[in-house]
This record gives structure tokens, C-alpha cells and sequence, in this order.
């Protein structure tokens, strides 16, 4: 079987007996990015040789060692670009450090290993918002591998990533996992530090792990949880062991279904898979209880002004001075701005910016941005309210399996809509996993994955996780 | 640039009526072509018009929530700590001169 295909703990244990060294996977990955790369377009670049010497010195006594790991685009790492998927930055920036976790992987013993494709500046839910390349979804090359780390995702379900790390500010790792038949963590907020994770809504993001399995995102949270002093917003918090406690099963547990989420608009092919994982972890001795979240049906509208007046403070930091895009000749330092951020950033990415900036202007900002704060209020109020009845929810990731490329391009707010099921996890601040549990057939034939999500209270990743293993057995994986 | 000081005054509330999108990209610093603005025009004016939808919630004691965090306002000890040299920081800039970045003439002498 070939390496590339391969799980973490497999391949630790071939490593750590001595039967195989790191190169190999590097050498059996690289043989599986040129030949499909062309054609899925997973990775903006990488880089076998930098790889190849680190994984000499790699210490194969760590969790981690010797694993190649693939990095979203806008997560830094010393010496390698970081396009975000974006022209602003393409051929125009190299990391002169390292992420936070980056850092805590190489401690691992891990080797970042490629640049994987997104959404510009992970806004974004097909990966078509990539300035850079087109990425599809390896069930379906017509399809989209959803986003915005949609080739974080996608280089896992083609097998030329052993597992990936992406970002997640609405759904962007449990969506894009859901739509290529991986699992897909997004962990609570404060849990992994931000620090070299290129800031798109900081009161929302977080950056999580993409794997073939649960135990190997397990062991990855295992690596890059922590306090961090550059990331005031990460917690002081013990980490366990994310390993510890997975094969436990969910007999005795309360599991929510909340009634907002399994109304109109979810495609009745999905919601068939959906409820075929419920009955299994019914069958596996956990108890189902209908909950609601009532606040659900105005999450879209609250997440659409935050993030976008985040993102248009956060990415006024692009403006051709320091590092990126810069026109040429300018007028003036306005005239710099202007045209180099007109240049520099795509139509999704503009449109953000002018929406934030609009929702953030005097006169407006009572009745949109403090608005949506105090709803947010209320969302996070419905869940902590849920989980005094249950110790999980459990609903689809979306509505519909993986989009045709190319549709509703012109239509943003149709996109937006699609994020109904994840948005609330971020305004929340809870955390959640996308396991895959079934597959529908499109109009052409091919099977398309659905993944379950399972919705965690805040740093209660330990039980997710175990509930999380008990839904991918039930689906037979 | 002092009309950017002085807004139109609004009223605070949400309002169906058209944003003047090329006068907020202007607020966020970027040029926009015709055609982008017109574009953008509709889809904005259809995102906020779901967005209205915020209305019908009751938020009368309601405390917004800026994050999802139970951490506020961590301070460290205020000592130097090793950070990013000059020529790391230089590396990137798309112009530098005598160690500092370059950019065109801001203030007149």
C-alpha cells in the first residue's frame, strides 16, 4: 500500500520500527502531487527538497515524528510563502517566521509539507475565490471541495496529504471536510493560538486539523493546543490527551437535535445519510433529545456583518507599504493605497471589505455591527443553554452536498445561506467536527460524501472527539 | 481628504435605502472600476436587505458579545523581548531605503 494513503499512526508505527524512513512519505507524496495535482490542484506550491532536510533531522521519538503535514496558505511558515490565495501577495511575501503552530508541529516532529489552495484570504466556501488556482473535489473533478480550505481538504480525500491544517471562521474546515469525505476539526476558540495565522475575524477564527480519521485529528490537537503568550485570546488550559478516552463509545450520552436545523432547505438525500449516523449512535446506546436553538435562523445575518467588519479593519494592514502588492508610480500615498488594494484583491474580498467598512461607519454602527454583537448574545445563549440537557448536538454541515464549479458565482448571497449549519459554532465560540458518514449520488452518477457535524460546548474537544470516533465506526470507517 | 472627517450625518438605524458604494470603498481605500461598482451595488444592497433581518429581534438588555473568550484584557510584564530583526522586516517591502521602508512623499515641506 502505498505511504501516501496511509494514516499517522500507521505510519508511525513503520517509522519507529525502522521499516521506513520520513523521505519515503515525502518521496510517495510528491509521486502522488505530480501526478495529480494537475488535475485536483490541491497545493499552490511545495517545496521536496526544504522538506527533505528537515525530515533528516526530524525526531522520530515525538508523537509527530517524521509526518509530512500540508499548511492552508495563510498560515506562516519560516521561508515559504503565504499567498492566502491571494495576487496581493503572490511572489510578493515570503514568512520570515514561523505560526504558533508551526512551530508546536515541528516540535512534534512534524514537517509542514506544501501550500494548500483556499478561498482569498479563507472568504469563501467553493475555493473559487482562489486568485491563484483552481482546486476540484477529488469524488468529482465537476465539483467544488467546498472552502475556504477547500485544498486543505482536498489533498487528504486525493491521498497527497496525510493530513492537513486549515482555518475555520464560519465552517471553513467542517464544510470543505464534509464536501471531500474527510474529518474535519474546528477546535474552540482559545484553544490553538492564531499567532502566524493570517487574520480574517479574529473573534472568530481558529485553525484546526484535516485527516483521514479521527484519531489522527486527535493527535494533531494533541500537538498545536496551548497557551500561547503572542496569542492573548489562547487559554491557559491543561491539554490532555486527545488520544485518551476515543474507543469509549457514547452508550449513556445525551445527544441534542436541534429542530432548526433539520427543517426546510436541507436536500432530502442528505438529511437520509444524517439520519442513518443519528440511528447508528442511537444503536450505539446514546440518547437522541430533540433541543432548540431558536436564535438560529438570524445567525447568517449576525456572522455577515462581524466577520466582514473584522476582516475590513484586519485587512486595511494590506495597503502596499510594507509587504504585498504595490503599483506602480503612484500619485500620491492615497493614490498607493487605492490602486494597489484595487489591484491586489479580488471581487469577494472587496465586496467583504466594503460591507465591514459600511456596518463599522459612523452613523451605522448602533444599528448593524452592536446590533449583531447583542444577537450574537443570544446565539451563544442558546447553546449554553443546550448543553445543560445534552453533552453534544448533532446536525448536518450542509444542506447540500459538494456544489457543481461555477454556480451561484454572481450570487453571493445564495452562498452565504449555504452556511447556516457552521456559522453559529464561531459566533458561539464552541467547538465542532465534520465526520464523514455517508455518500449521495449526484444527477451525473458520482458519489458525493456528506459528513455529520457534532457540535462540542466550549473545550469539550475530549468528548467530541470520542463521539466523533463512535459516528466513524458506526459508518463503518 | 477632510470630507473623510466629516460624514454625511445618517440616521442610526438599518436602512433599505442604497449604500453609496463607491464612497465607502473610497473609506476602505480602493479604487473601484464602473463596472465593479454597479455590481457591487446589487449584490450589497440584496446582502443587506437580509441582513434587516436582524430587526425583529428583541435586544433590549442584551450585552453584546465582542468575543467568545472568558479572557479579557491580558497583560504581560512590560521588559523587551526578543522580536524580528530589521532585515527580516525589510525582506518583504516592495520598497526600502537606509533600513526603512519607502513609500512616496506624504507630507509637503
Amino acid at each position: 500500500m502505498s505511504l501516501s494513503t496511509q494514516s499517522i499512526s500507521s505510519l508511525r508505527q513503520q517509522l519507529t520500527s525502522g521499516d521506513i524512513q520520513p523521505s519515503d512519505i515525502l518521496d510517495s507524496l510528491a509521486e502522488s502531487i505530480t501526478s495529480q495535482n494537475d488535475s485536483i490542484g490541491a497545493y499552490l506550491s511545495h517545496d521536496l527538497d526544504a522538506a527533505k532536510q528537515e525530515a533528516n533531522q526530524a525526531d522520530l521519538s515525538q508523537p509527530l515524528g517524521g509526518i509530512p503535514i500540508a499548511i492552508k496558505d495563510n498560515i506562516n511558515v519560516k521561508d515559504q510563502p503565504c499567498t492566502c490565495g491571494s495576487k496581493f501577495l503572490d511572489g510578493a511575501y515570503q514568512s520570515p517566521y514561523d505560526a504558533t503552530v508551526i512551530s508546536k508541529l515541528r516540535a512534534a516532529g512534524a514537517i509542514p509539507f506544501g501550500r494548500a489552495n483556499m478561498d482569498e484570504f479563507a472568504m469563501g466556501s467553493t475555493t473559487e475565490n482562489s486568485a491563484l488556482g483552481s482546486t476540484c473535489n477529488p469524488n468529482d473533478i465537476t465539483r467544488a471541495p467546498g472552502g475556504s480550505s477547500g485544498g486543505s481538504a482536498a489533498a487528504v480525500a486525493s491521498q497527497t496529504a496525510i493530513a492537513a491544517l486549515g482555518s475555520d471562521t464560519g465552517g471553513s474546515i467542517r464544510q470543505p471536510a464534509s464536501h471531500c469525505g474527510v474529518v474535519g476539526l474546528k477546535p474552540s476558540y482559545g484553544r490553538v493560538s492564531r499567532y502566524g495565522l493570517v487574520a480574517f475575524a479574529s473573534s472568530l477564527d481558529q485553525i484546526g486539523p484535516l485527516t483521514q480519521n479521527v484519531e489522527d485529528a486527535a493527535l494533531i490537537l494533541n500537538a498545536i493546543s496551548g497557551y500561547d503568550s503572542s496569542d492573548s485570546t489562547s487559554l491557559a488550559q491543561d491539554v490532555p490527551d486527545f488520544t485518551q478516552g476515543l474507543d469509549q463509545g457514547v452508550a449513556g450520552m445525551k445527544l441534542g437535535l436541534p429542530k432548526e436545523y433539520f427543517g426546510e432547505g436541507i436536500d432530502p438525500s442528505v438529511r437520509e445519510q444524517v439520519d442513518q449516523a443519528i440511528a447508528g449512535l442511537e444503536s450505539a446506546g446514546a440518547e437522541m433529545v430533540e433541543i432548540s436553538l431558536p436564535h438560529t435562523e438570524y445567525a447568517v445575518a449576525t456572522y455577515y456583518i462581524i466577520a466582514p467588519a473584522e476582516a475590513s479593519s484586519n485587512l486595511s494592514r494590506f495597503d502596499g507599504v510594507r509587504y504585498g502588492n504595490r503599483v506602480d508610480q503612484p500619485d500620491d500615498i492615497l493614490d498607493l493605497y487605492r490602486r494597489s488594494r484595487e489591484q491586489g484583491f479580488g471581487p469577494e474580498v472587496k465586496r467583504r471589505i466594503i460591507l465591514g467598512t459600511y456596518v463599522l461607519s459612523s452613523g451605522y454602527y448602533d444599528a448593524y455591527y452592536n446590533r449583531a454583537q447583542k444577537v450574537r448574545t443570544l446565539i451563544r445563549q442558546d447553546f449554553q443553554n443546550a448543553y445543560q440537557n445534552v453533552d453534544a448536538i448533532l446536525s448536518p454541515v450542509t444542506p447540500s452536498a459538494a456544489p457543481l464549479l461555477g454556480s451561484d458565482r454572481d450570487n453571493p448571497l445564495q452562498q452565504y445561506l449555504a452556511d447556516i449549519y457552521t456559522l453559529s459554532a464561531n459566533l458561539a465560540g464552541i467547538c465542532g467536527i465534520s465526520v464523514p458518514c455517508g455518500k449521495v449520488t449526484s444527477e451525473s452518477g458520482s458519489q458525493l460524501p456528506v459528513g455529520l457535524q457534532i457540535l462540542g460546548p466550549h473545550m469539550g474537544e475530549q468528548k467530541l472527539l470520542q463521539i466523533a470516533r463512535a459516528a466513524e465506526i458506526q459508518a463503518g470507517n | 481628504m477632510l470630507e473623510f472627517l466629516n460624514p454625511p450625518m445618517h440616521f442610526p438605524r438599518m436602512s433599505s435605502e442604497h449604500m453609496d458604494v463607491r464612497y465607502v470603498a473610497n473609506l476602505a481605500r480602493i479604487d473601484l472600476s464602473n463596472e465593479e461598482c454597479e455590481t457591487f451595488q446589487g449584490q450589497l444592497d440584496a446582502i443587506l436587505g437580509y441582513i434587516e433581518t436582524l430587526t425583529d429581534v428583541d435586544v433590549d438588555g442584551i450585552e453584546p458579545t465582542a468575543h467568545a473568550s472568558p479572557v479579557f484584557d491580558r497583560l504581560r510584564e512590560d521588559e523587551s523581548r526578543p522580536g524580528l530583526g530589521q532585515a527580516d522586516l525589510l525582506r518583504n517591502a516592495p520598497e526600502s531605503a537606509l533600513g526603512q521602508v519607502r513609500v512616496p512623499k506624504v507630507v509637503d515641506a
